[in-house]
């Protein structure tokens, strides 16, 4: 039997868990084909192959750091091999670490800027023109309501999340003639293990944050998926440049 | 690959007549090839040829005979 044509592309980064490994599993489930990126190639494929088996759709396993932009041409070029072409792209790899104003080692706001601003760039820079190749192309890029609002200990990561909702704003303004969209989704406070800080507030801190939150509870990396999901899809076909929540109201 | 299917990319892409020489073409020299033109340049060569450039290469594509040396070292063989 010969397999269905792929109707859709995609390229997930820091897909091998948290939010990025739910859009991976909600596009594979939507029929995508789906690259999965991580920084650590066996479990890249390890994901691949799990989604594949799962859902009955082309995947692929691709590696690198994104802070590095010879890694990125190299994963890029992977991408191109398998699929020839991306119709999403989800730039997502990123990393978290919070500390005030004074205690940020050097090195961590270095790391934080490196993977979550740099890294989105280079991500987008390279794997965004494979976008040229596909069809309704969009893009979405994973801000954050710290990067949108601010939080205490959290400057560096704030500004780096900021960083990435100013790429999206621009690229949306460079590609749009081209029919490349490009969003941004600013999750809220998220159940996922990145969540540290909820770790280190301990169970008052998260009571409090929910508290915070009209809709009662920590988000979910399916409630993130399902929002990306809109964005690389039809229904969003007018829809760039734009940054959205998903935070169950915790921004005013 | 023929030279001359590289000469027709580029004579396509800066909307030049069929019979414009561009062998000696470069960057910024002629109106047409401008940074506008020279993505959509990019973009044709790489659908003409089936390959995908870095970055570094896009940049450096500055020259009609640039585009062929960057082509053969993606393994693009040309005749011609």
């Amino acid at each position: 039997m010969s397999p269905s044509p792929v109707e859709r592309v995609a390229l997930v980064t820091g897909a091998t868990r948290g939010i990025g490994y739910a859009v991976a599993e909600r596009l594979a489930a939507d029929g995508y084909a789906v690259a999965v990126h991580g920084t650590d190639a066996g479990r890249a494929a390890e994901v691949a192959g799990k989604l594949a088996a799962e859902h009955g759709v082309p995947t692929v396993g691709v590696a690198g750091d994104v802070a590095d932009p010879t890694a990125v041409a190299a994963f890029t070029r992977d991408v191109f091999t398998a699929f020839r072409r991306l119709d999403a792209l989800v730039v997502n790899a990123g990393t978290h670490a919070a500390a005030p104003l004074g205690m940020l080692a050097d090195d961590a706001v270095a790391r934080l800027f490196a993977v979550n601003a740099v890294g989105a760039a280079h991500t987008l820079q390279h794997a965004g023109r494979l976008l040229r190749r596909g069809k309704a192309p969009a893009a979405v890029l994973l801000a954050s309501v710290v990067g949108e609002r601010g939080a205490a200990n959290q400057v560096a990561y704030a500004a780096s999340k900021a960083a990435v909702a100013g790429l999206a704003r621009a690229a949306a303004k460079e590609w749009g003639p081209a029919g490349i969209r490009v969003n941004a989704v600013a999750p809220g406070f998220i159940d996922t293990d990145m969540l540290g800080m909820l770790g280190t507030l301990g169970e008052a801190g998260r009571a409090a944050t929910v508290a915070a939150t009209p809709l009662g509870r920590l988000g979910t990396a399916r409630d993130v998926a399902g929002a990306v999901a809109f964005l690389v899809g039809p229904d969003a076909s007018f829809i760039t440049g734009q940054i959205l929540g998903v935070d169950g109201g915790v921004t005013p | 690959m023929n030279i001359e299917q590289l000469r027709s990319v580029f004579r396509k892409s800066l909307e030049l007549p069929a019979d414009h020489p561009v062998d000696d073409l470069a960057y910024r020299e002629i109106e047409k090839w401008d940074s506008l033109a020279h993505m959509s340049l990019v973009a044709a060569i790489e659908d003409e040829f089936d390959v995908l450039l870095d970055t570094d290469d896009v940049i450096d594509l500055s020259s009609f005979s640039k585009a062929r040396e960057i082509l053969e070292r993606l393994d693009v063989a040309f005749t011609g």
